[in-house]
Protein backbone atom coordinates (compact mmCIF):
# COMPACT_ATOMS: atom_id res chain seq x y z
CA UNK A 1 0.00 0.00 0.00
CA UNK A 2 2.87 2.20 1.10
CA UNK A 3 4.52 1.49 -2.25
CA UNK A 4 1.36 1.98 -4.41
CA UNK A 5 0.88 5.58 -2.85
CA UNK A 6 4.50 6.82 -3.29
CA UNK A 7 4.72 5.50 -6.97
CA UNK A 8 1.27 7.58 -7.50
CA UNK A 9 2.75 10.30 -5.56
CA UNK A 10 5.81 10.07 -8.02
CA UNK A 11 4.22 9.49 -10.98
CA UNK A 12 1.42 12.58 -10.64
CA UNK A 13 4.86 14.63 -9.86
CA UNK A 14 6.46 13.52 -13.07
CA UNK A 15 3.09 13.99 -15.15
CA UNK A 16 2.59 17.54 -13.46
CA UNK A 17 6.59 18.48 -14.11
CA UNK A 18 6.61 17.60 -17.66
CA UNK A 19 3.29 19.96 -18.51
CA UNK A 20 5.17 22.67 -16.30
CA UNK A 21 8.13 22.11 -18.35
CA UNK A 22 5.95 23.25 -21.58
CA UNK A 23 4.21 26.15 -19.70
CA UNK A 24 7.92 27.44 -18.33
CA UNK A 25 9.14 27.17 -21.84
CA UNK A 26 8.76 30.76 -23.29
CA UNK A 27 9.96 31.88 -19.71
CA UNK A 28 13.11 29.67 -19.82
CA UNK A 29 14.04 31.02 -23.30
CA UNK A 30 13.77 35.05 -21.99
CA UNK A 31 15.98 34.14 -19.25
CA UNK A 32 18.63 32.23 -21.62
CA UNK A 33 18.08 35.60 -23.86
CA UNK A 34 18.36 37.80 -21.05
CA UNK A 35 22.34 36.18 -20.30
CA UNK A 36 23.07 36.41 -24.13
CA UNK A 37 25.01 39.18 -26.03
CA UNK A 38 23.00 41.48 -28.82
CA UNK A 39 25.16 39.83 -31.64
CA UNK A 40 24.48 36.51 -30.91
CA UNK A 41 20.96 36.68 -30.87
CA UNK A 42 20.64 38.68 -34.27
CA UNK A 43 22.75 35.49 -35.82
CA UNK A 44 20.33 33.17 -34.03
CA UNK A 45 16.73 35.12 -34.87
CA UNK A 46 17.86 36.45 -38.20
CA UNK A 47 16.01 34.49 -40.32
CA UNK A 48 12.50 35.23 -38.79
CA UNK A 49 10.19 36.94 -41.36
CA UNK A 50 12.43 35.78 -44.03
CA UNK A 51 11.10 34.38 -46.76
CA UNK A 52 13.39 32.28 -48.73
CA UNK A 53 13.42 28.51 -48.76
CA UNK A 54 15.18 25.79 -46.81
CA UNK A 55 18.54 25.79 -47.81
CA UNK A 56 18.97 28.86 -50.00
CA UNK A 57 22.82 29.36 -49.30
CA UNK A 58 23.08 29.67 -45.64
CA UNK A 59 23.59 27.01 -43.15
CA UNK A 60 20.74 27.07 -41.77
CA UNK A 61 18.08 28.90 -42.84
CA UNK A 62 15.81 28.41 -39.35
CA UNK A 63 15.49 30.51 -36.54
CA UNK A 64 18.25 28.51 -33.97
CA UNK A 65 16.53 27.90 -30.80
CA UNK A 66 19.25 28.49 -28.16
CA UNK A 67 18.87 27.19 -24.78
CA UNK A 68 22.83 27.69 -23.94
CA UNK A 69 23.97 31.06 -24.84
CA UNK A 70 27.68 30.91 -26.11
CA UNK A 71 29.13 33.24 -23.81
CA UNK A 72 27.01 34.27 -20.68
CA UNK A 73 27.14 37.38 -19.76
CA UNK A 74 25.11 39.93 -17.36
CA UNK A 75 25.74 43.11 -19.87
CA UNK A 76 21.88 43.05 -20.05
CA UNK A 77 21.25 42.92 -16.44
CA UNK A 78 24.01 45.46 -16.09
CA UNK A 79 22.78 48.41 -18.27
CA UNK A 80 18.73 48.05 -17.09
CA UNK A 81 19.83 47.89 -13.30
CA UNK A 82 22.48 50.54 -13.36
CA UNK A 83 23.62 52.15 -16.63
CA UNK A 84 20.00 53.12 -17.42
CA UNK A 85 17.51 53.89 -14.68
CA UNK A 86 14.88 54.74 -16.68
CA UNK A 87 14.04 50.91 -16.40
CA UNK A 88 13.75 51.31 -12.90
CA UNK A 89 12.32 54.67 -12.97
CA UNK A 90 9.41 52.56 -14.31
CA UNK A 91 9.21 49.36 -12.72
CA UNK A 92 8.51 51.75 -9.61
CA UNK A 93 5.81 53.58 -11.70
CA UNK A 94 4.61 50.16 -11.92
CA UNK A 95 4.56 49.52 -8.17
CA UNK A 96 3.23 52.79 -7.84
CA UNK A 97 -0.10 52.14 -9.80
CA UNK A 98 -0.39 48.77 -8.83
CA UNK A 99 -0.24 48.67 -5.16
CA UNK A 100 -3.13 51.53 -4.41
CA UNK A 101 -5.39 49.82 -6.78
CA UNK A 102 -4.94 46.09 -5.25
CA UNK A 103 -5.12 47.81 -1.55
CA UNK A 104 -8.23 49.67 -2.41
CA UNK A 105 -9.92 47.25 -4.64
CA UNK A 106 -10.26 44.57 -2.15
CA UNK A 107 -11.43 46.75 0.73
CA UNK A 108 -14.03 48.50 -1.41
CA UNK A 109 -15.20 45.03 -3.38
CA UNK A 110 -15.22 42.86 -0.04
CA UNK A 111 -17.45 45.25 1.58
CA UNK A 112 -19.94 45.50 -1.34
CA UNK A 113 -19.54 41.51 -1.78
CA UNK A 114 -20.87 40.83 1.43
CA UNK A 115 -24.02 43.41 0.76
CA UNK A 116 -24.40 41.21 -2.73
CA UNK A 117 -23.81 37.66 -1.38
CA UNK A 118 -25.10 37.75 2.31
CA UNK A 119 -27.29 40.45 2.91
CA UNK A 120 -30.95 40.74 1.51
CA UNK A 121 -32.28 43.67 0.03
CA UNK A 122 -34.84 44.79 -3.05
CA UNK A 123 -33.07 44.87 -6.42
CA UNK A 124 -30.10 43.09 -5.10
CA UNK A 125 -29.64 40.75 -8.00
CA UNK A 126 -30.75 43.21 -10.63
CA UNK A 127 -27.75 45.34 -9.37
CA UNK A 128 -25.21 42.77 -9.70
CA UNK A 129 -26.13 41.83 -13.13
CA UNK A 130 -25.30 45.75 -13.93
CA UNK A 131 -22.33 45.31 -12.18
CA UNK A 132 -21.20 42.21 -14.91
CA UNK A 133 -22.22 43.38 -17.21
CA UNK A 134 -20.26 46.54 -17.63
CA UNK A 135 -17.49 44.02 -17.17
CA UNK A 136 -18.24 42.31 -20.33
CA UNK A 137 -17.81 45.46 -22.18
CA UNK A 138 -14.81 45.74 -24.42
CA UNK A 139 -12.65 48.59 -23.51
CA UNK A 140 -12.67 50.75 -26.96
CA UNK A 141 -16.56 51.22 -26.29
CA UNK A 142 -15.77 52.83 -22.73
CA UNK A 143 -12.58 54.48 -23.79
CA UNK A 144 -14.40 58.09 -25.23
CA UNK A 145 -16.67 58.08 -22.22
CA UNK A 146 -13.54 57.71 -19.70
CA UNK A 147 -12.23 59.80 -21.24
CA UNK A 148 -14.42 62.59 -20.74
CA UNK A 149 -14.77 61.56 -17.40
CA UNK A 150 -10.99 62.28 -16.88
CA UNK A 151 -11.02 65.20 -18.32
CA UNK A 152 -13.96 66.36 -16.57
CA UNK A 153 -12.45 65.05 -13.05
CA UNK A 154 -9.20 66.95 -13.97
CA UNK A 155 -7.18 63.00 -13.68
CA UNK A 156 -5.47 63.90 -17.31
CA UNK A 157 -1.98 63.18 -16.95
CA UNK A 158 -2.20 61.94 -13.07
CA UNK A 159 -1.82 58.36 -11.97
CA UNK A 160 -4.95 58.95 -10.53
CA UNK A 161 -6.57 58.38 -13.94
CA UNK A 162 -5.57 55.00 -13.55
CA UNK A 163 -5.83 54.45 -10.04
CA UNK A 164 -9.64 55.40 -9.37
CA UNK A 165 -11.31 53.28 -11.85
CA UNK A 166 -8.66 50.52 -10.71
CA UNK A 167 -10.37 50.67 -7.07
CA UNK A 168 -14.10 50.90 -7.76
CA UNK A 169 -13.80 47.66 -10.69
CA UNK A 170 -16.48 45.20 -10.46
CA UNK A 171 -13.62 42.22 -10.84
CA UNK A 172 -13.33 42.40 -7.28
CA UNK A 173 -17.02 42.87 -6.31
CA UNK A 174 -17.99 39.88 -8.57
CA UNK A 175 -15.19 36.99 -6.95
CA UNK A 176 -15.43 37.95 -3.46
CA UNK A 177 -19.12 37.76 -3.70
CA UNK A 178 -18.66 33.97 -5.04
CA UNK A 179 -16.59 32.87 -2.15
CA UNK A 180 -19.12 34.75 0.00
CA UNK A 181 -21.90 32.60 -1.51
CA UNK A 182 -21.54 29.42 0.55
CA UNK A 183 -21.07 30.94 3.97
CA UNK A 184 -23.68 29.17 6.07
CA UNK A 185 -26.25 32.08 7.37
CA UNK A 186 -26.18 30.33 10.64
CA UNK A 187 -23.13 31.50 11.10
CA UNK A 188 -24.34 34.95 10.22
CA UNK A 189 -27.97 34.44 12.58
CA UNK A 190 -25.86 32.90 15.22
CA UNK A 191 -23.57 36.12 15.59
CA UNK A 192 -26.33 38.27 15.16
CA UNK A 193 -28.10 36.43 18.20
CA UNK A 194 -25.04 36.96 20.48
CA UNK A 195 -25.02 40.82 19.61
CA UNK A 196 -22.56 41.11 16.61
CA UNK A 197 -23.35 44.11 14.21
CA UNK A 198 -22.66 43.78 10.74
CA UNK A 199 -19.31 45.06 10.83
CA UNK A 200 -18.63 42.98 13.33
CA UNK A 201 -20.02 39.91 11.41
CA UNK A 202 -17.87 41.19 8.71
CA UNK A 203 -14.32 41.62 10.09
CA UNK A 204 -14.57 38.91 12.58
CA UNK A 205 -16.49 35.69 10.35
CA UNK A 206 -16.76 36.62 6.52
CA UNK A 207 -12.86 37.83 5.70
CA UNK A 208 -11.57 34.81 8.01
CA UNK A 209 -13.59 32.65 6.02
CA UNK A 210 -12.65 33.95 2.43
CA UNK A 211 -8.51 34.14 2.91
CA UNK A 212 -7.79 31.99 0.22
CA UNK A 213 -10.62 33.66 -1.99
CA UNK A 214 -8.47 37.33 -0.73
CA UNK A 215 -5.28 35.68 -1.43
CA UNK A 216 -6.18 34.82 -5.11
CA UNK A 217 -8.03 38.10 -5.88
CA UNK A 218 -4.61 39.96 -5.04
CA UNK A 219 -2.89 37.94 -6.99
CA UNK A 220 -5.27 38.14 -9.95
CA UNK A 221 -5.84 42.18 -9.62
CA UNK A 222 -1.67 41.92 -9.38
CA UNK A 223 -1.55 40.29 -12.51
CA UNK A 224 -4.37 42.43 -14.19
CA UNK A 225 -3.11 45.74 -13.84
CA UNK A 226 0.59 44.74 -13.61
CA UNK A 227 0.38 44.19 -17.52
CA UNK A 228 -2.19 47.07 -18.18
CA UNK A 229 -1.00 48.48 -21.72
CA UNK A 230 -3.81 50.13 -23.07
CA UNK A 231 -4.85 52.95 -19.67
CA UNK A 232 -1.41 54.14 -19.13
CA UNK A 233 -0.61 54.61 -22.79
CA UNK A 234 -4.05 57.31 -22.96
CA UNK A 235 -4.34 58.67 -19.59
CA UNK A 236 -0.59 59.11 -19.27
CA UNK A 237 1.11 61.38 -21.59
CA UNK A 238 4.60 61.79 -20.02
CA UNK A 239 6.82 58.47 -20.83
CA UNK A 240 8.73 59.23 -17.63
CA UNK A 241 5.20 58.44 -15.69
CA UNK A 242 4.54 55.15 -17.71
CA UNK A 243 4.70 51.64 -16.05
CA UNK A 244 7.00 48.69 -17.64
CA UNK A 245 4.46 47.04 -19.12
CA UNK A 246 4.28 49.81 -21.61
CA UNK A 247 7.53 49.71 -22.56
CA UNK A 248 7.45 45.90 -22.35
CA UNK A 249 4.64 45.88 -24.90
CA UNK A 250 6.44 47.50 -27.67
CA UNK A 251 8.58 44.79 -29.77
CA UNK A 252 11.00 47.66 -31.07
CA UNK A 253 12.58 48.26 -27.81
CA UNK A 254 16.17 47.79 -27.74
CA UNK A 255 16.19 43.69 -27.91
CA UNK A 256 19.61 43.49 -26.34
CA UNK A 257 17.90 44.75 -23.11
CA UNK A 258 14.72 43.84 -23.12
CA UNK A 259 14.73 40.43 -21.64
CA UNK A 260 16.59 41.43 -18.94
CA UNK A 261 14.50 44.28 -18.40
CA UNK A 262 11.59 41.54 -19.18
CA UNK A 263 12.80 39.25 -15.95
CA UNK A 264 13.17 42.68 -14.12
CA UNK A 265 9.30 42.98 -14.61
CA UNK A 266 8.43 38.99 -13.83
CA UNK A 267 9.83 38.57 -10.39
CA UNK A 268 7.59 40.74 -8.39
CA UNK A 269 4.79 37.89 -9.35
CA UNK A 270 7.04 34.99 -8.26
CA UNK A 271 7.91 36.61 -5.19
CA UNK A 272 4.06 37.65 -4.63
CA UNK A 273 2.78 34.19 -5.51
CA UNK A 274 5.47 32.04 -3.41
CA UNK A 275 4.01 34.23 -0.25
CA UNK A 276 0.23 34.39 -1.32
CA UNK A 277 0.27 30.93 -1.70
CA UNK A 278 0.52 29.72 1.91
CA UNK A 279 -3.13 30.96 1.82
CA UNK A 280 -4.19 27.62 -0.76
CA UNK A 281 -3.18 25.58 1.90
CA UNK A 282 -4.29 26.19 5.01
CA UNK A 283 -8.03 26.15 3.98
CA UNK A 284 -11.07 26.74 6.54
CA UNK A 285 -12.76 25.16 8.71
CA UNK A 286 -16.32 24.81 8.47
CA UNK A 287 -17.32 22.15 11.39
CA UNK A 288 -19.80 22.96 13.83
CA UNK A 289 -22.58 23.90 11.99
CA UNK A 290 -23.81 22.89 8.80
CA UNK A 291 -25.63 24.14 6.32
CA UNK B 1 -27.57 68.29 32.19
CA UNK B 2 -24.41 66.54 31.57
CA UNK B 3 -26.20 62.87 32.44
CA UNK B 4 -29.45 63.24 30.16
CA UNK B 5 -26.89 64.51 27.25
CA UNK B 6 -25.16 61.05 27.96
CA UNK B 7 -28.63 59.57 28.04
CA UNK B 8 -29.96 61.05 24.49
CA UNK B 9 -26.75 59.94 22.82
CA UNK B 10 -26.69 56.78 24.22
CA UNK B 11 -30.46 56.41 23.06
CA UNK B 12 -29.59 57.75 19.74
CA UNK B 13 -26.59 54.88 19.72
CA UNK B 14 -29.08 52.69 20.04
CA UNK B 15 -31.54 53.70 17.15
CA UNK B 16 -28.17 53.59 14.84
CA UNK B 17 -27.44 50.61 16.27
CA UNK B 18 -30.74 48.53 15.91
CA UNK B 19 -30.80 50.16 12.12
CA UNK B 20 -27.84 49.19 10.90
CA UNK B 21 -28.92 45.80 12.07
CA UNK B 22 -31.76 45.85 9.31
CA UNK B 23 -30.26 43.88 6.62
CA UNK B 24 -31.66 46.15 3.97
CA UNK B 25 -29.96 49.62 5.58
CA UNK B 26 -26.65 47.73 6.12
CA UNK B 27 -26.71 46.33 2.54
CA UNK B 28 -26.96 50.05 1.12
CA UNK B 29 -23.86 51.15 3.87
CA UNK B 30 -21.77 48.43 2.56
CA UNK B 31 -22.53 49.29 -1.31
CA UNK B 32 -21.90 52.28 -0.76
CA UNK B 33 -18.42 53.21 -1.30
CA UNK B 34 -18.37 51.26 -4.30
CA UNK B 35 -21.56 52.05 -5.68
CA UNK B 36 -20.25 56.12 -5.78
CA UNK B 37 -16.82 55.06 -7.65
CA UNK B 38 -18.35 52.32 -9.59
CA UNK B 39 -21.49 55.04 -11.09
CA UNK B 40 -18.61 57.70 -11.96
CA UNK B 41 -16.44 55.04 -13.69
CA UNK B 42 -18.71 52.71 -15.21
CA UNK B 43 -21.64 52.68 -15.15
CA UNK B 44 -22.23 56.46 -16.77
CA UNK B 45 -19.21 55.59 -19.54
CA UNK B 46 -21.11 52.28 -19.79
CA UNK B 47 -24.59 54.26 -20.93
CA UNK B 48 -22.56 57.05 -22.84
CA UNK B 49 -20.83 54.08 -24.69
CA UNK B 50 -24.42 52.26 -25.14
CA UNK B 51 -26.25 55.46 -26.35
CA UNK B 52 -23.71 55.82 -29.45
CA UNK B 53 -24.63 53.24 -30.82
CA UNK B 54 -28.36 54.45 -31.58
CA UNK B 55 -26.41 57.30 -33.16
CA UNK B 56 -25.28 59.13 -36.47
CA UNK B 57 -22.68 60.62 -35.18
CA UNK B 58 -20.68 61.13 -31.64
CA UNK B 59 -20.55 64.42 -31.81
CA UNK B 60 -24.00 66.44 -32.12
CA UNK B 61 -25.57 63.11 -33.27
CA UNK B 62 -29.18 62.60 -34.14
CA UNK B 63 -31.06 59.41 -32.79
CA UNK B 64 -31.43 56.99 -35.41
CA UNK B 65 -32.76 54.44 -34.20
CA UNK B 66 -31.61 50.76 -35.09
CA UNK B 67 -29.84 52.05 -38.33
CA UNK B 68 -26.29 51.09 -36.80
CA UNK B 69 -27.28 47.46 -35.97
CA UNK B 70 -29.34 46.95 -39.24
CA UNK B 71 -25.50 48.07 -41.13
CA UNK B 72 -23.68 46.14 -38.92
CA UNK B 73 -25.51 42.57 -39.48
CA UNK B 74 -25.57 43.19 -43.08
CA UNK B 75 -21.48 43.75 -43.26
CA UNK B 76 -19.84 40.36 -44.12
CA UNK B 77 -16.70 41.65 -42.03
CA UNK B 78 -19.08 41.75 -38.70
CA UNK B 79 -20.70 38.92 -39.95
CA UNK B 80 -17.46 36.95 -40.25
CA UNK B 81 -15.91 38.44 -36.85
CA UNK B 82 -18.72 36.86 -35.16
CA UNK B 83 -18.45 33.45 -36.73
CA UNK B 84 -14.49 33.29 -36.14
CA UNK B 85 -15.32 34.40 -32.18
CA UNK B 86 -17.86 32.39 -31.16
CA UNK B 87 -16.16 29.44 -32.86
CA UNK B 88 -13.22 30.57 -31.03
CA UNK B 89 -14.77 30.62 -27.90
CA UNK B 90 -16.51 27.88 -28.12
CA UNK B 91 -13.70 25.40 -28.67
CA UNK B 92 -11.09 27.06 -26.14
CA UNK B 93 -13.48 28.25 -23.38
CA UNK B 94 -14.29 24.66 -22.73
CA UNK B 95 -10.81 23.15 -23.22
CA UNK B 96 -9.12 25.60 -20.82
CA UNK B 97 -12.03 24.95 -18.03
CA UNK B 98 -11.95 21.19 -18.46
CA UNK B 99 -7.69 21.71 -18.18
CA UNK B 100 -7.59 23.82 -15.63
CA UNK B 101 -9.90 22.13 -13.75
CA UNK B 102 -7.40 18.74 -13.99
CA UNK B 103 -4.29 20.78 -12.98
CA UNK B 104 -5.88 22.55 -9.92
CA UNK B 105 -7.32 18.98 -8.38
CA UNK B 106 -3.97 17.61 -9.13
CA UNK B 107 -1.85 20.74 -7.61
CA UNK B 108 -4.41 20.63 -4.49
CA UNK B 109 -3.60 16.85 -3.97
CA UNK B 110 -0.12 15.79 -2.50
CA UNK B 111 2.57 16.06 -5.10
CA UNK B 112 6.46 16.42 -4.23
CA UNK B 113 7.99 19.81 -4.84
CA UNK B 114 3.77 21.06 -4.57
CA UNK B 115 4.82 24.84 -4.31
CA UNK B 116 7.72 25.42 -7.10
CA UNK B 117 4.81 23.49 -9.58
CA UNK B 118 2.00 25.76 -8.61
CA UNK B 119 4.12 28.65 -9.15
CA UNK B 120 5.54 26.98 -12.39
CA UNK B 121 1.22 26.86 -13.69
CA UNK B 122 0.42 30.70 -12.63
CA UNK B 123 4.12 32.41 -14.27
CA UNK B 124 2.65 32.31 -18.09
CA UNK B 125 0.34 35.23 -16.89
CA UNK B 126 3.25 37.38 -16.66
CA UNK B 127 5.25 37.71 -19.54
CA UNK B 128 5.49 40.67 -20.97
CA UNK B 129 3.50 41.60 -24.39
CA UNK B 130 6.91 41.72 -26.39
CA UNK B 131 8.28 38.52 -24.79
CA UNK B 132 5.36 36.46 -26.07
CA UNK B 133 5.08 37.88 -29.41
CA UNK B 134 9.27 37.52 -30.09
CA UNK B 135 8.71 33.66 -29.11
CA UNK B 136 5.68 32.93 -30.89
CA UNK B 137 7.98 34.23 -33.96
CA UNK B 138 10.92 32.07 -33.01
CA UNK B 139 7.92 29.08 -32.67
CA UNK B 140 5.96 29.88 -35.70
CA UNK B 141 7.15 31.80 -38.24
CA UNK B 142 7.53 30.44 -41.85
CA UNK B 143 11.97 29.68 -40.82
CA UNK B 144 10.79 29.52 -36.90
CA UNK B 145 11.51 26.24 -34.67
CA UNK B 146 8.87 24.56 -35.22
CA UNK B 147 8.79 24.22 -38.97
CA UNK B 148 13.11 23.50 -38.23
CA UNK B 149 11.83 20.57 -36.36
CA UNK B 150 9.13 19.76 -38.68
CA UNK B 151 11.70 19.41 -41.37
CA UNK B 152 14.36 17.69 -39.46
CA UNK B 153 11.63 14.86 -39.27
CA UNK B 154 11.20 15.14 -42.87
CA UNK B 155 8.01 16.44 -42.72
CA UNK B 156 6.23 19.49 -44.52
CA UNK B 157 6.43 22.88 -43.02
CA UNK B 158 3.64 24.79 -41.48
CA UNK B 159 2.86 28.51 -42.32
CA UNK B 160 1.51 28.81 -39.19
CA UNK B 161 0.57 32.11 -39.13
CA UNK B 162 -1.29 32.02 -42.59
CA UNK B 163 -3.52 29.42 -43.08
CA UNK B 164 -6.29 27.59 -40.88
CA UNK B 165 -3.34 26.48 -38.87
CA UNK B 166 -3.72 30.13 -37.48
CA UNK B 167 -6.87 29.40 -35.75
CA UNK B 168 -5.71 26.65 -33.38
CA UNK B 169 -2.19 28.77 -33.02
CA UNK B 170 -3.87 31.26 -31.44
CA UNK B 171 -5.79 28.53 -29.11
CA UNK B 172 -2.92 27.12 -27.85
CA UNK B 173 -1.43 30.98 -26.73
CA UNK B 174 -4.74 31.50 -25.39
CA UNK B 175 -4.62 28.16 -23.04
CA UNK B 176 -0.74 28.96 -22.33
CA UNK B 177 -1.79 32.25 -21.14
CA UNK B 178 -5.26 31.78 -19.17
CA UNK B 179 -4.57 28.10 -17.49
CA UNK B 180 -2.69 29.86 -14.81
CA UNK B 181 -5.68 32.33 -14.33
CA UNK B 182 -8.39 29.66 -13.67
CA UNK B 183 -5.76 27.33 -11.81
CA UNK B 184 -5.38 30.38 -9.02
CA UNK B 185 -9.21 30.75 -8.77
CA UNK B 186 -10.13 26.80 -8.47
CA UNK B 187 -7.46 26.08 -6.29
CA UNK B 188 -9.05 29.14 -4.08
CA UNK B 189 -12.30 27.80 -4.69
CA UNK B 190 -10.93 24.26 -3.72
CA UNK B 191 -9.78 25.16 -0.07
CA UNK B 192 -13.96 26.69 0.74
CA UNK B 193 -15.22 22.97 0.68
CA UNK B 194 -14.45 21.78 4.20
CA UNK B 195 -12.59 18.51 4.99
CA UNK B 196 -14.82 16.99 6.86
CA UNK B 197 -17.32 16.40 3.68
CA UNK B 198 -14.94 14.35 2.33
CA UNK B 199 -14.65 12.11 5.16
CA UNK B 200 -18.22 11.55 6.19
CA UNK B 201 -18.48 10.30 2.42
CA UNK B 202 -15.91 7.93 2.81
CA UNK B 203 -17.39 6.23 5.72
CA UNK B 204 -20.30 6.30 3.96
CA UNK B 205 -18.72 4.48 1.25
CA UNK B 206 -18.41 6.73 -1.57
CA UNK B 207 -15.58 6.32 -4.14
CA UNK B 208 -13.54 8.80 -5.32
CA UNK B 209 -15.51 9.41 -8.64
CA UNK B 210 -18.77 9.98 -6.42
CA UNK B 211 -17.03 12.21 -4.20
CA UNK B 212 -15.47 14.04 -6.87
CA UNK B 213 -19.05 14.48 -8.38
CA UNK B 214 -21.37 15.02 -5.59
CA UNK B 215 -19.04 17.10 -3.81
CA UNK B 216 -16.29 18.89 -5.09
CA UNK B 217 -17.87 19.95 -8.29
CA UNK B 218 -21.01 20.79 -6.32
CA UNK B 219 -19.39 23.05 -3.87
CA UNK B 220 -17.05 24.56 -6.49
CA UNK B 221 -20.00 25.74 -8.24
CA UNK B 222 -19.95 29.48 -7.25
CA UNK B 223 -16.32 29.20 -8.13
CA UNK B 224 -17.00 27.79 -11.68
CA UNK B 225 -19.40 30.07 -12.70
CA UNK B 226 -16.92 33.08 -11.99
CA UNK B 227 -14.16 31.18 -14.19
CA UNK B 228 -16.39 30.32 -16.81
CA UNK B 229 -17.46 33.94 -17.06
CA UNK B 230 -14.11 35.79 -16.76
CA UNK B 231 -12.31 32.31 -19.25
CA UNK B 232 -14.84 34.14 -22.30
CA UNK B 233 -13.51 37.65 -21.19
CA UNK B 234 -10.17 36.94 -21.27
CA UNK B 235 -10.71 34.86 -24.33
CA UNK B 236 -10.77 38.50 -26.08
CA UNK B 237 -7.40 39.64 -24.82
CA UNK B 238 -5.52 37.10 -26.80
CA UNK B 239 -6.32 40.32 -29.54
CA UNK B 240 -3.33 41.90 -27.85
CA UNK B 241 -0.71 39.08 -28.98
CA UNK B 242 -2.49 38.25 -32.39
CA UNK B 243 -2.70 41.84 -33.32
CA UNK B 244 1.05 42.53 -32.86
CA UNK B 245 1.63 39.28 -34.79
CA UNK B 246 -0.49 39.61 -37.62
CA UNK B 247 -1.65 43.39 -37.70
CA UNK B 248 -5.18 44.50 -38.14
CA UNK B 249 -6.19 41.94 -41.03
CA UNK B 250 -5.13 38.69 -40.36
CA UNK B 251 -5.61 35.58 -41.99
CA UNK B 252 -9.20 35.21 -42.60
CA UNK B 253 -9.77 32.47 -39.79
CA UNK B 254 -8.64 34.06 -36.87
CA UNK B 255 -10.33 37.56 -37.73
CA UNK B 256 -12.06 38.70 -34.74
CA UNK B 257 -14.62 40.56 -32.95
CA UNK B 258 -11.74 42.36 -31.56
CA UNK B 259 -10.10 43.03 -34.95
CA UNK B 260 -13.32 44.72 -36.05
CA UNK B 261 -13.75 46.51 -33.59
CA UNK B 262 -10.28 47.97 -33.36
CA UNK B 263 -10.73 48.50 -36.88
CA UNK B 264 -13.78 50.48 -36.58
CA UNK B 265 -11.97 52.61 -33.46
CA UNK B 266 -9.50 52.95 -36.09
CA UNK B 267 -11.32 54.70 -38.51
CA UNK B 268 -13.34 56.45 -35.80
CA UNK B 269 -16.28 54.59 -36.96
CA UNK B 270 -17.47 54.95 -32.32
CA UNK B 271 -21.31 54.00 -33.69
CA UNK B 272 -20.14 51.04 -35.36
CA UNK B 273 -18.19 49.77 -32.81
CA UNK B 274 -20.69 50.60 -30.24
CA UNK B 275 -23.03 48.56 -31.95
CA UNK B 276 -21.18 45.70 -32.39
CA UNK B 277 -20.04 45.50 -28.80
CA UNK B 278 -23.80 45.74 -27.37
CA UNK B 279 -24.27 42.75 -29.56
CA UNK B 280 -21.53 41.02 -28.42
CA UNK B 281 -22.06 41.97 -24.90
CA UNK B 282 -25.69 40.81 -25.02
CA UNK B 283 -24.79 37.41 -26.48
CA UNK B 284 -22.61 36.81 -23.63
CA UNK B 285 -25.14 38.29 -21.16
CA UNK B 286 -27.25 35.18 -22.59
CA UNK B 287 -24.73 32.98 -21.35
CA UNK B 288 -24.14 34.77 -18.18
CA UNK B 289 -28.30 34.90 -17.10
CA UNK B 290 -28.08 31.38 -18.32
CA UNK B 291 -25.48 30.47 -15.42
CA UNK B 292 -26.53 32.60 -12.70
CA UNK B 293 -30.11 31.17 -13.51
CA UNK B 294 -28.36 27.23 -12.11
CA UNK B 295 -26.25 29.63 -9.33
CA UNK B 296 -29.94 30.23 -7.90
CA UNK B 297 -30.58 26.52 -8.05
CA UNK B 298 -27.49 25.93 -6.49
CA UNK B 299 -28.44 28.48 -3.42
CA UNK B 300 -32.19 27.35 -2.61
CA UNK B 301 -30.43 23.84 -2.37
CA UNK B 302 -27.83 24.93 0.30
CA UNK B 303 -29.90 26.12 2.10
Amino acid sequence: MQVVKLLQKSSLTFFMFVIAVLLLFPIVITFTNSLMTEQEMGINYGPIGELIQAGGGKTNPYANLKLLPDRVTLEQYGRVLISSPVYLTMFWNSVGLVVPIIAGQTAVAALAAYAFGKLRFRGRDRLFLVYVLTMLMPFQVTLVPNYIMADKLGLLNSPYAIILPGVFGAFGVFMLRQFMLDIPYAYIEAAKMDGAGHLRIFFKIIVPMIKPGLAALIILLFVDYWNMVEQPLIFLDDPLRQPLSVYLSRISGEPGIAYAASMLYMAPMVLLFLYAETYFIEGIQLSGIKG
Amino acid sequence: MKKWGFCHAYTWKIKVAGWLRRDAAAAWLFLAPSGAGFALFFLIPFAMGTMYSFMDSVVDGHYTGLDNYRELLQSGSFRKAAANTAYFSAVSVPLNLTLSLIFALLLNGNLYLRKWLRTAYVLPLVVPVASIVLIWQMLFDWNGSLNAWLSAFGLERVDWMKTDAARNVIIVVYLWKNIGYNVILLLAGLQRIPKDYYETAQIEGAGRLRQFGSITLVYLTPTMIFVVIMSIINSFKVFRETYLIAGDYPHDSIYMMQHYMYNMFASLDIQKLTAAANLMVVGILLIVMGLFALERRYRQFME
